[in-house]
């Protein structure tokens, strides 16, 4: 069945088109991440899914009913935020039962929902405490079972690991992907960071300036990107772009990945190493071709190369991939 | 502050700025507190003397009990008072939300026309408000007093919640909404105490114009059931002969309630209640 489906959504504040035509349909189950740049529309859209904004046009469905004219509690969604929103003034349980209550559900209903994501989320600690009293992280988890409780149709995130540290956000983020297998629901998650987004997302969907670019499981969208803002928006470090004059193409632009390129004596472009980032894994290997390009390569393992050595650069053909002007991909 | 970077002659210096200020802040009322006590001969002969033996009397604190109806003016002064500032927090916190919150046309417009009574004086309309008062028999009943001390304060109060208003998180309101809170409810329980601080700003502000002001109620209610603690006090001041006793011992006693409005609104002033809310 269909979870979402988004039928030419447009939004605009004043004169500034946010969104173009959205069209777009989630089915049941599935973890979907909308990511781009910031200012590309991704939370903009989130909020006309959640109700917080209307849409200027189109129309938005969930679980096979048109909500466009529906206010937010009434649509069967949970939104988690990245600013957790916590009520300061409830404490854990109270911030988990408000959304219950409200839907003037039974008390029994309620006790046992909140008892049920209290295990979840293991919050049993801190169930009598106040939002100040915990850390970040237990407030996000806290602001998760809120959303749990609901028992939703579909589960809202907005940029949820954003305000947590590193090591926290990795825990967070294997935390979220468990819940998503445990609940089975269907779950919409706005990121800007391509890494979360490659790691939790059934499909991706890249937005660039309230478009959208591609829409695709994260290996299709890695390997087959239909344009270049793709091609460069996805993977770490990212695609290296040059003209593709230099490679003898007939393209505008060549790409090729960090990692698709090797450092060997019978390699195709002559470079010089400006600099090496050892993280142990990997080294990186920052270059500059002869006709002047930086480019990047990803070598796998530990590799004593000095800035300064003048290296060649090897790629296999079947890994290039050729734009044109207008950045699309070239076949 | 920082131990390394407590400096004791920095120190000292602020001490003393504050003590010094606090000295002079203070004196005028210490001087009211004691002549209040003192016999009239003693007032005058000694104005800074504290009150000993001989000197002291409460012959000031008779008279006030006695003549006027000295309780009746102080409740009317506190309905008043608590009332107007009531109204002022609630219509100005609304109306600020709004603002804060809503798009709409005219918006902006809307804000500044809100804003205009900062720069206008009210007293400027006092005749208009007095024929409006009369053909809406309002004279003489605190009702009147309370409207316009309402309309007085709303401005400035509109002016400074809309602006802490716009610093309460977006999130939150959001959140409240996908719960299924009214907007109703998410302005009273979510959004009214997160500007606490602000609120008790407005109110410290409003409560002294109001308790101490002496034109509108002359002009709009001066009749003696309805007068207030201020006008009440002007009976003791005559054109010829004033006396003194009364006059320093009523203000002694105004100033209690003021005082202790205060202090309830400062430690809210104080309180920093927003942290952990989001972030």
């Amino acid at each position: 069945m269909t979870a979402l489906k988004l039928t030419g959504v447009c939004k605009t504040f004043g004169k500034v088109k946010v969104l173009h035509d959205i069209d777009l349909t989630v089915e049941e189950g599935e973890f979907v991440v909308f990511v781009g740049p910031s200012g590309c529309g991704k939370s903009t859209l989130l909020r006309v899914i959640a109700g917080l904004e209307d849409a200027t046009s189109g129309s938005v469905e969930i679980g096979g009913q048109v909500v466009t004219d529906v206010p937010p509690a009434k649509r069967g969604i949970a939104m988690v935020f990245q600013s957790y929103a916590l009520y300061p003034h409830l404490t854990v349980k109270g911030n988990m039962a408000l959304g219950l209550k409200q839907a003037g559900e039974d008390k029994a209903l309620i006790e046992d929902r909140v008892a049920e994501a209290t295990r979840m989320l293991d919050l049993a600690p801190y169930l009598d405490r106040r939002p100040a009293e915990l850390s970040g992280g237990q407030r996000q988890r806290v602001a998760i079972g809120r959303a749990v409780v609901r028992q939703p149709k579909l589960f809202l995130f907005d940029e949820p690991l954003s305000n947590l540290d590193a090591a926290l956000r990795m825990n967070t983020r294997i935390e979220i992907a468990d819940l998503h297998r445990k609940l089975d629901t269907t779950i919409v998650y706005v990121t800007h960071d391509q890494i979360e987004a490659m790691t939790l997302a059934d499909r991706i969907v890249v937005l660039r300036a309230g478009r959208i670019e591609q829409v695709g499981s994260p290996m299709e969208l890695y390997n087959d990107p239909v344009n270049q803002f793709v091609a460069g928006f996805l993977g770490a470090p990212s695609m290296n772009f040059v003209p593709a004059g230099v490679l003898g193409k007939t393209a505008a632009t060549a790409g090729i990945r960090p990692e698709n390129i090797r450092i060997a004596a019978d390699g195709q472009m002559a470079a010089t190493i400006t600099h090496v980032e050892h993280l142990g894994g990997d080294t990186n290997v920052l270059a500059r071709l002869d006709s002047g390009e930086p480019i990047t390569v990803r070598l796998f393992g530990q590799h004593a190369h000095e800035v300064g050595d003048a290296v060649r650069l090897g790629f296999d053909e079947a890994h290039l991939y050729l734009f044109d002007d207008t950045g699309a991909r070239v076949r | 502050m920082n131990k390394a970077r407590r400096n004791p002659v920095n120190l000292i210096a602020a001490h003393g700025i504050l003590i010094a200020y606090t000295l002079i802040a203070l004196f005028p009322v210490f001087v009211i507190l004691i002549n209040s006590f003192k016999t009239r001969k003693a007032i005058f002969r000694e104005p800074l003397a504290l009150p000993d033996a001989d000197s002291f009397s409460m012959i000031g604190y008779q008279t006030v009990l006695k003549q006027g109806d000295f309780f009746g003016y102080f409740q009317n002064s506190m309905i008043v008072t608590v009332v107007s500032l009531t109204l002022i927090l609630l219509f100005g916190a609304m109306a600020a939300f709004a603002l804060a919150e809503y798009r709409f046309k005219g918006n902006t417009l809307m804000g500044l026309y809100l804003a205009l009574g900062i720069m206008i004086p009210i007293r400027i309309g006092t005749v208009a408000i007095l024929e409006l008062m009369v053909s809406t028999g309002l004279v003489n009943t605190l009702f009147a007093l309370i409207l316009v001390y309402t309309a007085q304060g709303l401005p400035l109060a509109v002016f400074i919640l809309s602006e802490f208003m716009r610093g309460v998180s977006d999130d939150l309101k959001n959140a409240g909404r996908i719960d299924g809170l009214s907007e109703y409810k998410i302005f009273f329980v979510l959004v009214l105490p997160l500007v606490r601080p602000a609120m008790a700003t407005v109110a410290v502000f409003n409560m002294i114009p109001i308790w101490n002001d002496l034109w509108f109620p002359l002009i709009l209610a001066p009749a003696e059931a309805t007068k207030t603690l201020t006008l009440g006090s002007q009976v003791f001041i005559g054109q010829f002969v004033t006396d003194w006793n009364a006059v320093l011992s009523a203000l002694s006693m105004a100033i209690l309630p003021v005082l202790i409005l205060y202090v309830i609104f400062s430690r809210q002033l104080i309180r920093g209640i927003t942290s952990g809310a989001v972030k």
